[in-house]
């Protein structure tokens, strides 16, 4: 058993740091086992309140029943298919608590080892910066409006990008990224409501990392991925590896 | 794994009829409030009791209990039988939310924090259901009995302590990365002497 696999005992009971569930959530992506044992963990874990049962005041039904009166449910994941295969389209939140982490895991990582001895990145981030940016992103993947599209490249790697209009951000989260090809480097985009494609900053060479946009998302029609010469361009000189369209998601 | 539940699921007390957990869930998600109601009535105890225990103190404890209420009713749609028990996705709901919350700023007050519970710990004689709820104790606390004593502790610190696995180890004079593989098989032991299936 690898160490990571040790984990799902831990996870199933919230026994974990940020950092251990971002990475332990990862792995269950992968693993149907760690899955299926997390599963079967917490069926465990739910009978210790039966011997911890105490009845909340009255009111607190009151209060409940008062309330979710004025909420409406979350309408069911559903996986839409369009004309720019393969991209699923979800509403966030119900996958929130799961995609969240994923989401951070890297800049998390990057601020642990950032923060600590370790400093093996070949180009500079600050940890106060990897720092920022998770927290930003973790606050855009967590807005109440934010909205999830998910693009699986062929060969498995993903890519998740979370726009939150109200906070006029978007972020991408990727795993599993092949490298650029030497001299390249994949570069992010905003398409602005005339359907120009705006700079939104230049990826890090990394297989899995989290990267907050640049520019307006509040009014971007869509986002996008483009392999560029290092350093970025003005505007895209390749067609598009990925498109993120906010408009069909909402 | 269509069929994971502990048995006896604790969904239906005997005697009342009363429908599945799930089944209340699956029409709260299209926005039938009497049966969220039954689902709160049914479960309410046990979610609040264990939120009390992580958090201690009574009104934020309360707070929470609301949260994770109004967060089950909002994402019941996105429930799934087929990965576990309901009561198991709202417990996880549950738990998640009151251990974010001790974990978050406010977390170093809560250890001076008078533990209050005890004085308003469901009465057993009430009803029928409370009664099959007390068996149920029984049935777990003597199942719990069959863990050694670190596994039990280890559990008891992470679940109701809300402690991470780290900390765990630190309190219990563990080996640090020992800890979590108590849980684990803890947790393991529990389920296999509860009949929780796969």
């Amino acid at each position: 058993m690898s160490e990571i696999h040790a984990l799902s005992g831990a996870y199933a009971v919230d026994a974990v740091n940020d950092v251990e569930r971002k990475l332990f959530e990862q792995h269950l992506a992968h693993c149907p086992d760690c899955r299926d044992e997390v599963a079967s963990l917490r069926e465990a874990a739910s009978l210790l309140p039966e011997t911890a049962a105490v009845a909340p005041p009255p009111a607190l039904r009151d209060r409940v029943l008062a309330e979710i009166a004025s909420v409406r449910p979350l309408p069911p994941v559903t996986v839409e298919t369009g004309p720019v295969e393969p991209t699923n389209v979800t509403s966030l939140a119900a996958r929130r608590r799961r995609r969240l982490p994923a989401l951070a895991a890297a800049a998390a990582v990057a601020a642990m080892l950032g923060a600590g001895a370790v400093a093996w990145q070949p180009w500079e981030t600050t940890p106060e910066v990897q720092q920022r940016q998770l927290t930003a992103a973790e606050r855009i993947a967590a807005a109440d409006d934010a909205q999830e599209i998910v693009h699986e490249f062929e060969g498995g790697a993903v890519a998740t990008v979370i726009r939150s209009r109200e906070l006029g951000q978007a972020v991408i989260t990727t795993s599993d990224m092949p490298a650029a090809p030497a001299g390249k480097v994949y570069q992010l985009w905003l398409q602005d409501p005339t359907g120009q494609m705006r700079p939104a900053g230049l990826m890090e060479p990394l297989p899995a990392q989290t990267v907050v946009l640049e520019g307006d998302a509040a009014s971007a029609r869509a986002a996008g991925i483009t392999v560029e010469p290092a350093g970025g361009s003005e505007r895209p000189t390749t067609a598009p590896l990925a498109v993120f369209d906010f408009e069909r998601s909402v | 794994m269509n069929d994971i539940a502990p048995v006896p699921s604790g969904d239906t007390p005997e005697g009342t009829g009363a429908p599945e957990l799930s089944e209340l869930l699956h029409r709260s998600a299209r926005g039938d409030e009497s049966a969220f109601a039954a689902l709160y009535d049914a479960t309410a105890a046990r979610v609040h009791g264990m939120v009390l225990r992580v958090i201690r103190d009574p009104s934020q404890a309360e707070e929470v209990t609301q949260e994770a209420f109004l967060e089950v009713w909002r994402t019941a749609t996105r429930f799934d039988p087929a990965k576990g028990s309901a009561l198991s996705w709202l417990l996880t709901i549950a738990h998640r939310r009151s251990v974010d919350r001790v974990r978050s700023a406010e977390a170093s007050s809560r250890r001076d924090t008078t533990y209050h519970d005890k004085s308003r710990t469901v009465d057993h004689d009430a009803t029928a259901e409370a009664a099959t709820a007390a068996m149920e104790a029984r049935r777990v606390r003597h199942a719990l009995q069959a863990l050694t004593e670190v596994q039990r502790e280890a559990i008891q610190l992470a679940y109701f302590g809300g402690y991470t696995h780290t900390e765990v180890a630190t309190m219990l004079d563990l080996p640090v990365g020992t800890a979590k593989t108590r849980i684990r098989d803890g947790l393991i032991r529990l389920r296999d002497a509860m009949g929780v299936s796969l």
